[in-house]
């Protein structure tokens, strides 16, 4: 039928045609498309955003069918009493941390930049921890730290007297120095492994030329390997700071955030779903979605016009 | 003379140290992982007696192994970490992709808003809204099902769209044009000409999503408490309370989950290596 129809038109009009339903089609594809993905984002991040802004106005224990409006009480808590305001100061714990493990990425990053033996197994064996589930990580490290488990085993077969030892997980001022530790395990391959991808892309025929000069390794890493990475290592930094203010899992699966170890987060889930305090953990969430949206600005300031 | 002298001797020193301290840093990677692997094999008198760096008597000692999987339920945790995977990866796919296609290839009226909405939402860390999150699962009635824990790793991921779109821009559009002027349709070109070029990027996107859903706790944890319903994640941590004392076992609930990730490291290493780190920068 189509064609007979077609063939009365103009080359011109039958070109027309086609484009508009060309633009029909257009339109059908982007709609069919977006529909899934935009429904998607709209009820897990846009819907539970609104609601959590909502929700830390409000006296609510989650469950009940009556919500009391109390104005920004929620905040004035969270801001005032050092249960909750002041466990963002383990997070600090965290900061040395991932600063540590940030210069021990670097080094071993420009190690293995060079010819190194097994540096296969080697980059293999510290990036590894990496992947390994948390839960697991969480076991392997209560293993690591109990009384008589793998430290305290290590540390007796070098000599040092057993009741010397300290307690590293029930000893508040040292839990969090553990916890830390166990982290830095986990991620500094990962650092790792960026850096070297970024230390990849710098052109060899430098190494040579500064070699033929007398420059030593500390004098390569400084004025050719440096400037070419600064970006993704001030990168690396941001997310450090970000990734210390929203700790979670470590604490969270190895100690329950008990022990002086609880961290923002931990302590804003233990109000929603133990607590039941929803209104109060909202008003947490909205101050930590705060915290990191400034980091995130600072980042963005920091990166404007140079590429990363 | 003597200067050439002295600078071998540092030389040899560099190096030396260098291997130390990656031997040193290997070390404390491998260590704390292989006294579990070593405890995994003991019986349970074998655990009260020997120190946890001791060999076990019978490598062949797999008792923990069965008790983990049994009672543990480990093998249903994988049969649903699974059933889980294939569906969220399934859907983080074919959600990436599509809107990747859309940004790149169309102009619309709404563009810049739905990019922005992409954009803004990438910022959002989703652990701090769990409160909420948890209303709306529960008001969908999929509280405690594993559609739950699917929607939610389909729905809550952005960096894959990153990934695609950063691909479809280097695929030049004249290769859409000319399939345009053949008269093939959007659904074609996308489906038949771009899906296949893509190869790669799906590839990262796999194994990216593939080990973040593999370890993801929280999620399943507060959405699926259910014993029937638990993932490798979740079944392993609910040993902490039964099996507390248990050393052996929970050593080997361990061990059974790193195995998967080991295996997946060293059979895509090179894809590992430059798919995280991608998906990390772009967080």
């Amino acid at each position: 039928m189509d064609d007979v129809t077609d063939s009365k038109l103009t080359f011109h009009e039958m070109g027309k045609k086609r484009f508009s339903s060309r633009k029909v089609q257009k339109n059908v594809v982007i709609i069919l498309f977006l529909f899934a993905p935009l429904l998607l984002l709209i009820v897990f991040t846009y819907m539970p955003f609104t609601d959590m802004v909502r929700y830390s106005f409000f006296k609510w224990n989650g469950t009940s069918k009556t919500m009391k409006c109390i104005g920004v009480k929620n905040y004035i808590e969270v801001f005032t009493r050092p249960e909750y305001f002041g466990v963002l100061k383990t997070s600090l714990y965290y900061l040395v941390g991932s600063f540590v493990q940030i210069g021990l990425a670097l080094y071993f990053a420009t190690i293995l930049n060079f010819k190194v033996r097994f540096s296969n197994f080697f980059k293999g064996a510290i990036f590894f921890p990496y992947l390994i589930n948390g839960v697991a990580i969480g076991f392997v490290f209560l293993y690591f730290f109990k009384s008589g488990g793998t430290l305290n085993s290590i540390l007796t077969a070098f000599g040092v007297a057993e009741e010397k030892i300290p307690l590293w997980l029930n000893n508040r001022s040292l839990i969090n120095v553990s916890l830390a530790f166990v982290s830095v395990w986990r991620y500094m391959g990962q650092n790792m492994v960026m850096f070297s991808g970024a230390m990849a892309s710098v052109n060899s025929d430098l190494y040579e030329a500064s070699e033929l000069d007398g420059a030593n390794r500390w004098q390569q890493f400084r004025y050719i390997i440096l400037p070419n990475i600064k970006l993704v290592v001030s990168l690396n930094m941001i997310l450090a700071v970000k990734g210390a203010i929203s700790v979670f899992e470590i604490p969270y699966i190895m100690t329950n955030g008990g022990n002086g170890s609880a961290t923002f987060v931990t302590k804003t889930l233990e109000t929603a779903f133990t607590m039941k305090k929803v209104g109060l953990a909202s008003a947490m969430g909205v101050v930590l979605l705060i915290f990191i949206l400034i980091i995130t600005l600072i980042q963005k300031k920091f990166f404007e016009g140079k590429e990363a | 003379m003597e200067l050439s002298i002295h600078h071998k001797i540092s030389k040899v020193v560099v190096v030396f140290m260098k291997y130390v301290s990656l031997l040193f840093a290997a070390l404390i990677a491998i260590v704390p992982l292989m006294v579990v692997f070593l405890g995994s094999f003991k019986t349970k008198e074998e655990f009260s007696t020997t120190k946890v760096l001791e060999l076990p008597h019978n490598f062949l000692n797999f008792d923990n192994y069965i008790r983990a999987f049994v009672e543990g339920k480990m093998l249903l945790g994988f049969a649903n970490t699974l059933f889980i995977l294939f569906f969220s990866i399934l859907a983080t796919l074919l959600t990436g992709t599509m809107t990747a296609y859309i940004l790149s290839r169309f102009d619309f009226k709404l563009k810049k808003l739905v990019q922005a909405a992409f954009l803004i939402a990438s910022l959002i860390p989703s652990i701090t809204m769990q409160m909420s999150t948890f209303q709306i699962i529960s008001r969908l009635g999929i509280f405690n099902t594993r559609m739950s824990t699917i929607i939610l790793f389909a729905g809550t991921d952005i960096i894959s769209i990153y990934i695609f779109l950063q691909f479809l821009n280097n695929i030049s559009r004249s290769l859409d044009e000319s399939a345009i002027m053949d008269g093939a349709s959007y659904l074609t070109i996308f489906f038949r000409i771009l899906i296949p070029l893509m190869k790669p990027a799906i590839v990262t996107v796999l194994i990216i999503k593939g080990v973040n859903f593999y370890n993801e706790f929280y999620t399943p944890f507060l959405y699926m408490p259910s014993t029937d319903l638990a993932v490798i994640s979740t079944a392993l941590f609910k040993f902490k309370g039964p099996y507390g004392t248990q050393w052996e076992v929970i050593c080997a609930g361990v061990i059974i989950t790193i195995i998967p990730t080991l295996l997946i490291f060293l059979l895509l290493q090179k894809q590992i290596y430059s798919g995280l780190t991608q998906g990390s920068v772009k967080e």
